[in-house]
């Protein structure tokens, strides 16, 4: 029995000890290289980001990127604590952001897409009907041409960049109604629509398309335009908004290859293949363009 | 040699003994520093009493959450704690030898499922039941209580069964030869003998229903409104933390820590209470 | 109220707690079947050893797989000589006063404490503070606090439910307290201490919450404790809440359970073992 309980002692301390020297040989290691360039922020922009990350570690498998989620502003936040060299954002810097004199860049634009179970009968609605369901002054789908049946409104959380953009675009200065159900993600609103019948939410819009796997939802068509990206690009699908990187100062060194990459002409053709829209500028700073040299 | 052993020994003990102290003062310090300044501008009164919650614009009312909590929690302790002391009694008790080498390995192994694979589970499975059979939206008090039941049983079992299986024999065997039926032995005396780690077994399972984040997320549909019945959806001061923080900055972020002071007020009540019933039954 | 006779009662009681304890395994077994059904096609091979693709939508769980059991094992190896030793400063080297009072109620306040709000205070002490960033070390730390109260209570459990007599024994042979523990106390306890270090492992596979904001979710394969790595159990959460794939959400689901399912096998397996040679 002693015998034991030495080995089983003897393991611990060892272990502990390699431990010990694992943490300095990690910090030393941190030291020497601080390539890993930490991204961090919405949620929305996470998955995004991640698809980024892995086509950029094959064509440069010396630079290292970690992706982290948070949120919009956990991700200006971390920037700002300098946990993070870039954050993400899906929503339009605030004013207190702003006056900060945070660096920003766009890297894409997202639609937002209004969406409903694939057997609910309505097809479209007008901008000031969805104002109005989400501030619960139409309850019932029979009020927009549907079934008699009660509306489940589906919304995002306090702070969301989704929700922020969906509130300046559509509420103005309606309230979302307290009753409404929240989910603290696109993938969790969609889940919910594609199984409540009765069920209404906004989710980005490269996720309202069929997903292998995944139960189907409908886009509905907003004052008779459908969500497409088409339709945003020419102004008359009118909700959508920016997908953001953010940093202290205008990234340098291994950050600033990062954001080039996905600013170049393959990373965007990267996020156009996920359902993004290209950004409308493509520059790092003051409209200077990406050099060939920078990717 | 013996000495300095003996002695050595009992203040690395005491110095170890000491973590719990500390890491509970770091912990409170933090929370109560962070949230602090925002009750103190909002007013104690208004923050726990509020009705509205919308930090972008200026309201921060935590009292539908409160409810929301309180609900989730009772609900889950109505189903969860009569079953769990039940399953405590069958495994300590009735079930036979080979019976018990399964039940309690299947106990541990649900200890061990992950908190999100019951949260998924409700979501897949009860959510749509309740939906489907009761109406309304499923995300609901009832889809919450029912898989928060599920999730606390294993702590009740496993905590009650050792408090009863630790009971002395000859407390057993004097009971049932006084002519005591077996049901009486466990009644009136295994039951009130073990009663300080049931009641602690409660109380962790309890702590778990209050302190779920992920699960709660899944299941609970998150509106910030007081319920109007068992069907509806509900926020918990959990979940108000959960999902916000996130995306929270200055004032609102301050305001989840606040939402964390209520939380640890809470349970710091619940424990005091629980540490009380449990020191004067044990007298 | 109506006296029923003591054997009507007796058999009353029986039926009851039969019926429900059968339930509650029916309960366990579908909600485990439930998984198991959908999530085992997937597991296989490549499933396991190759690093998650498209954000997991393919490719495997290897990533998530090192990152769970590195912060696991960090925040056993750590929470293992404090919560232990604890459990018998508590149990052995003190009568009740003051301040095995306040180290009870710390105890149990702990083990009442949300999981969430472990994530914020690891979040701000630990990735902030002490500025070690999203890592597996700031997950550890994080993981090692929460499990202590479970680690303490079954560890002194166990202690206490050692008979007195073979304490008395030891010290009536002149042992010293601390031969006494380790020859009288240990051997006999370790069964339960084992249990209380497996509930704990549990704990730590399964936690989400307070790994999510304090080890993050980076999918990069982790160099050093000082790298963010994100763990199966968050990597199912974002599967699931991001509906990346349900798919790999069973899956990986499926993996955690088979995992939680081994880690108890072996550890039951030690426990036998270690008893019979002890005695």
């Amino acid at each position: 029995m002693k015998h034991y309980i030495q080995v089983g002692l003897l393991s611990v301390l060892l272990l502990s000890v390699n431990l010990l020297s694992s943490c300095m040989a990690g910090k030393a290691h941190g030291g020497l290289n601080p390539t890993t360039v930490i991204v961090a922020g919405s949620t929305s922009v996470q998955p995004y980001v991640e698809i980024l990350v892995e086509e950029y570690r094959l064509l440069y498998p010396d630079n290292a990127v970690g992706v982290q989620g948070g949120g919009s502003s956990a991700g200006i936040r971390a920037v700002l604590n300098e946990i993070a060299e870039i954050g993400m954002s899906s929503r339009a810097l605030n004013q207190e952001e702003k006056e900060l004199g945070l660096w920003s860049v766009e890297i894409a634009l997202d639609g937002l897409a209004i969406v409903v179970h694939p057997d609910n009968k309505v097809e479209n609605l007008t901008m000031e009907q969805v104002r109005d369901i989400y501030s619960r002054k139409i309850t019932n789908w029979s009020e927009v041409n549907g079934e008699d049946r009660k509306i489940h409104i589906i919304s995002r959380e306090e702070g969301s960049g989704t929700r922020s953009a969906f509130q300046d675009l559509v509420m103005g200065d309606e309230m979302i109604a307290p009753r409404a159900i929240v989910q603290n993600s696109n993938g969790a609103v969609r889940q919910l629509v594609s199984s409540d019948r009765n069920a209404i939410g906004f989710i980005s819009l490269g996720l309202a398309e069929p997903q292998p796997g995944l139960q189907p939802v409908k886009a509905l068509n907003l004052d008779g335009f459908s969500p497409t990206q088409e339709n945003v690009l020419s102004g008359e699908y009118e909700l959508y908004r920016a997908f953001l990187f953010i940093s202290e100062d205008e990234p340098t060194g291994a950050a600033r290859h990062f954001v080039s990459f996905v600013l170049s002409e393959e990373g965007q053709r990267i996020l156009s293949g996920e359902g993004l829209i290209p950004a409308r500028e493509m520059a790092l700073t003051g409209g200077e363009g990406v050099s060939d040299e920078e990717v | 040699m013996k000495k300095f052993k003996e002695k050595l020994s009992g203040r690395i003990f005491f110095i170890l003994a000491l973590s719990t102290i500390s890491a509970l003062v770091l912990i409170t310090i933090f929370i109560f520093v962070e949230g602090m300044p925002l009750i103190a501008e909002v007013g104690l009164f208004n923050f726990i009493f509020g009705m509205v919650w919308s930090p972008s614009q200026g309201h921060f009312g935590i009292f539908p959450m409160i409810v929301g909590t309180v609900s989730v929690t009772f609900g889950a302790a109505l189903i969860g704690i009569p079953v769990g002391i039940c399953c405590s009694i069958f495994m300590a008790e009735f079930a036979p030898a080979r019976m018990r080498s399964i039940f309690r390995p299947a106990i541990q192994l649900l200890a061990g499922i992950p908190s999100v694979v019951y949260g998924f589970w409700g979501l897949i499975y009860i959510v749509p039941i309740i939906r489907d059979r009761l109406g309304g939206p499923g995300l609901s008090v009832l889809a919450g209580s029912v898989i928060l039941a599920i999730m606390i049983l294993p702590t009740i079992i496993s905590i009650s069964e050792v408090s009863i299986m630790a009971l002395p024999r000859h407390y057993k065997e004097g009971a049932l030869a006084l002519g005591m039926t077996h049901w009486q032995t466990i009644w009136r005396v295994q039951l009130p003998a073990a009663k300080s780690g049931i009641v602690a077994g409660v109380i962790l399972g309890i702590g778990r229903a209050v302190g779920e984040t992920m699960v709660v997320i899944m299941v609970l549909g998150n509106a910030v409104a007081l319920p109007e019945s068992i069907l509806d959806p509900v926020r918990t001061l959990t979940t108000n933390i959960g999902i916000e923080m996130g995306y929270a900055a200055g004032k609102h972020q301050q305001a989840l820590f606040a939402t964390g002071i209520v939380l640890f007020i809470l349970i710091m009540i619940l424990n005091i209470t629980a540490q009380i019933i449990t020191r004067r039954k044990s007298k | 109220m109506i006296k029923l006779n003591p054997h009507t009662a007796e058999k009353l009681a029986k039926g009851v707690i039969w019926t429900v304890a059968l339930m509650v395994i029916a309960v366990l077994i579908f909600i485990i079947v439930f998984i198991l059904y959908r999530g085992l096609s997937v597991i296989n091979w490549e499933f396991l050893t190759r690093i998650p693709r498209r954000s997991g939508r393919e490719g495997g769980i290897l990533t998530p797989i090192i990152g769970t059991l590195s912060v696991t094992l960090l925040a056993i190896l750590i929470a293992m000589p404090f919560g232990i030793g604890t459990a018998f400063y508590l149990a052995e080297y003190t009568k009740d006063g003051i301040l095995t009072r306040i180290i009870r109620f710390c105890t149990e306040s702990l083990a009442g404490i949300p999981s969430i709000i472990y994530g914020l205070f690891g979040f701000i002490f630990f990735v902030q503070i002490l500025d070690l960033k999203w890592s597996i070390l700031s997950g550890g730390l994080t993981l090692a606090i929460m499990v202590l109260p479970t680690l303490i209570r079954t560890s002194e459990e166990a202690i206490r439910a050692v008979p007195k007599t073979y304490r008395e024994v030891s010290f009536s042979l002149g042992g010293t307290k601390w031969q006494t523990i380790r020859k009288a106390v240990v051997p006999s306890a370790i069964r339960g201490i084992v249990n209380g270090l497996i509930l704990s492992v549990g704990r730590c596979v399964a936690e989400t919450a307070a790994v999510i904001l304090t080890a993050g979710v980076s999918l990069s394969m982790p160099k050093s404790v000082l790298d963010s790595s994100r763990t199966m159990a968050v990597h199912f959460y974002q599967l699931v809440i991001e509906g990346i794939s349900m798919t790999n959400a069973y899956g990986t689901a499926a993996v955690l359970i088979i995992l939680v399912f081994f880690i108890n096998v072996v550890a039951n397996m030690l426990i036998n073992r270690f008893v019979a040679k002890g005695r």
